[in-house]
């Protein structure tokens, strides 16, 4: 087998990606046949910034979903002679069930860059949403009654979230992510209390909260509407919170390793201040509107007000900081694999990649470029996606 | 006004209490305590060996104690050791009776680092002046570079120029330094297919900077603020220059040209000045990612060493530093904004 170029690595890569291609191609013709009946997100397909986007965004997410089709090797596997390869060599040892090339090379432990840059998408589409999610429940949760009832819980809210800010991020990374963490703070009925697990009893605990107090201010009145909700979410709430917060699910489904956990609760931790703010200056700006005050004179709760008046109102500029939070998240987490903390050494995740591949930079640059572009095209189309809604959602 | 400066600066002293102390003690848990005495005393020295050379080095005080120690309002714990009284005030080589009884940061006193085998004070001072020339530069190249990108940009918004210069700082916004870092280097020091017009390491540049071999560390740093701070100014110059007395003075016939210069940049400043003052902190981020990546013995470099090598007094001595610079930042940039601003009054 010969060496392939560059044109012909092109052509592999995108035969490779069809199944992308081919749902990308179905996400656009039906948004675009029915985007006046989509709202913000139909009206994204009129801004080309926004759908450019859009499209690099959903390029990632399908190459996450279907990566184990589109990967030409197993991402752990070594072969031999394939140290370094540079992109498009053959195999050397010619079994013929495997891929013939190394699309793009192979790294300084002869795995396939290509594979592991795929593999890498799917660690990295499946933290970052997830904790920017996790970080904007706190943030809501805290920024809409420091925002709107002020006063001293607003004074010792901002304090916190002003003293997590003012924490250079990387020295948080180092202090909180290392191992050995893991194993301090007394055991409490077989549940180490330490400084991670605490972190994520308390953060992972605000999604549940949010969510009954929301159906509580809305069906108070309505108690068996009210009781049905709130117990669907305790139910579904609890069951999530066990497996992630203290490892206890019964059936084993929502479980992390204790790094993977380090990382997610340290990236929520730095990431939640920052929605706080946002929203407790949305809320500050929105509790002076005359709806706001219609709802105080029918009698409405301070937490109907604040859930179901000011929050739907603030979406558009909490959507748009939701994608470029996602983008945040992602530097955070390369930052996290490029200092090698947190994750293990085989993780195909991009952070890790380009630090294993920053060693040999000047001689075989491949193996940390490819996941250098990888991520910085992540950001990018996250980046201008929330340009696009940013532009549409002020249309109106 | 006075009455803000001194309630802010005593927010701030709070707040840097509150943070050293966080970071002092999640440097001594009991894990990073028993690094130290394993790497002071023999690494196979036994739990009970441990403890009691904790015990006997006051290490297993209660850790506000220790915190008090640290920053110098309790006095220094005193051991017998095998050649008289040892202690954190009493330095190698020194007579203990002539030892001072407090000894904390409030004293001047940083510590002993046990990577660098030197004072921490005196590696801090070297390390952070090789770091000052870094943000020197960045600081040089950055500021005007995203200050005219983002008035070129704002003053004809949603012109072709605006449409281009945006999605430029867009990109360089989305990416980071270890990834521009990387690019760069791959395309202008590999020596396989890059140019080699630069070098990939700015080891060389601690004794000497040449354009040579600090062009790319500093360039890595400044792409990643360039966008921002150009994205602002951008916002900023876009909303001035549809203000009614700019619309005024072109009616009245003024050139384009003076109408931006003359009338519009000194109010689309005030934004960005805040943006750039806070933009230190992330400055702190981008340098240490530089100076792991290029190999640059600064600040950052420390940091990192510091921190992977449970060297206990050096990273609470970084930790001083950043988050003094964190928090000055806000101050200058809280100040600054007030007076560049005459319809903010601080009160």
């Amino acid at each position: 087998m010969d060496a392939l170029s560059w044109p012909a690595i092109l052509a592999a890569m995108t035969l490779q990606l069809l199944p992308v291609w081919v749902a990308l191609g179905l996400v656009f013709t039906v948004s675009r046949i029915y985007r006046r009946h989509l709202g913000l997100y139909g009206r994204l397909f009129d801004s080309p910034i926004g759908m450019t986007g859009f499209a690099i965004v959903m390029f990632w997410v399908f190459t996450a979903i279907f990566a184990p089709l589109i990967i030409t090797h197993d991402p752990l596997a070594q072969l031999s002679g394939m140290k370094n390869a540079l992109p498009g060599s053959a195999l050397k040892s010619g079994a013929d069930t495997l891929f013939p090339h190394y699309l793009l090379g192979g790294d300084a432990l002869a795995r396939d860059v290509f594979s592991r840059m795929v593999m890498g998408a799917r660690d990295v589409l499946a933290i970052a949403p997830a904790a920017t999610a996790f970080a904007f429940m706190v943030g809501i949760t805290l920024g809409l009654p420091a925002g709107y009832i002020g006063g001293r819980l607003d004074t010792v809210l901002s304090f916190v979230s002003n003293l997590v800010l003012a924490f250079p991020v990387i020295l948080l990374f180092y202090l909180l992510v290392t191992p050995e963490i893991q194993n301090t703070g007394p055991l409490i009925a077989g549940w180490r209390a330490s400084i991670p697990n605490v972190m994520a009893a308390v953060l992972f605990g605000f999604p549940i909260l949010f969510f009954c107090i929301l159906w509580n201010s809305r069906f108070f009145t309505d108690p068996r509407r009210r009781n049905i909700y709130i117990g669907i979410t305790l139910a579904l709430g609890l069951w999530v919170y066990a497996g992630l917060a203290f490892n206890a699910d019964p059936t084993g489904i929502w479980a992390m390793e204790p790094n993977l956990l380090n990382v997610f609760v340290s990236v929520v931790f730095v990431n939640a201040p920052t929605v706080f703010r946002i929203v407790r200056g949305l809320t500050m700006d929105l509790k002076s509107r005359d709806y706001v005050a219609a709802g105080q004179t029918r009698g409405e709760g301070p937490w109907y007000i604040m859930l179901w008046e000011i929050l739907p109102n603030a979406r558009g500029p909490l959507i748009v900081d939701f994608c470029l939070r996602i983008g945040y998240t992602t530097i955070l987490l390369g930052t996290l694999g490029f200092f090698g903390l947190g994750v293990s050494p085989e993780s195909p995740d991009w952070g890790s990649t380009i630090n294993a591949g920053r060693r040999l930079l000047s001689v075989f640059p491949h193996p940390a470029v490819v996941p250098a572009i990888a991520l910085m095209s992540l950001v990018l189309g996250l980046n201008l996606l929330a340009d696009g809604l940013r532009e549409e959602s002020l249309k109106d | 006004m006075l009455r803000f400066l001194g309630r802010r600066i005593a927010t701030m002293a709070l707040t840097a209490l509150c943070l050293t102390f966080v970071v002092f003690w999640l440097t001594n848990l009991p894990p990073n305590l028993e690094k130290v005495a394993k790497s002071e005393a023999g690494s196979r020295i036994s739990d009970a060996e441990v403890a009691s050379w904790l015990e006997k080095y006051g290490y297993s005080r209660p850790v506000f104690a220790r915190y008090g120690e640290w920053l110098g309002v309790v006095p220094g714990h005193v051991a017998e050791g095998a050649n008289g009284p040892e202690g954190r005030c009493i330095l190698r080589g020194t007579d203990p009776a002539a030892a001072p009884r407090y000894c904390g940061i409030l004293q001047g006193y940083w510590g002993w680092s046990n990577v660098f085998k030197e004072p921490v004070g005196k590696i801090l001072a070297t390390r952070l002046g090789l770091t000052g020339w870094l943000m020197f530069w960045v600081m040089a190249v950055m500021v005007p570079a995203s200050l005219l990108i983002g008035v070129l940009a704002g003053m004809r918004e949603g012109s072709k120029l605006d449409r281009s210069l945006s999605t430029v700082s867009i990109a360089t916004t989305a990416t980071p330094e270890y990834v521009s870092g990387v690019i760069l280097v791959t395309i202008f020091a590999s020596s396989v297919t890059g140019l080699k017009w630069f070098k990939g390491t700015a080891t060389g540049a601690m004794d000497e900077i040449t354009f040579e071999n600090f062009f790319l560390p500093v360039m890595t740093i400044a792409l990643y603020g360039i966008g921002y701070i150009a994205r602002m100014t951008r916002a900023s110059m876009a909303e001035v220059m549809t203000q009614q007395y700019i619309r005024t003075a072109r009616l009245k016939g003024v050139r384009f040209r003076d109408v931006v210069i003359r009338h519009a940049l000194r109010n689309a400043l005030i934004a960005p000045f805040t943006v750039i003052m806070l933009q230190f902190p992330w400055l702190l981020n981008g340098v240490v990612i530089v100076e792991t990546l290029f190999n640059y013995k600064g600040f950052g470099w420390t940091l990192v060493q510091a921190a992977g090598n449970n060297d206990i007094d050096m990273l609470l001595g970084c930790s001083v530093v950043a988050v003094l610079v964190v928090l000055i930042t806000q101050l200058i940039s809280d100040l600054g904004y007030a007076w560049l601003n005459p319809r903010i009054r601080l009160s």
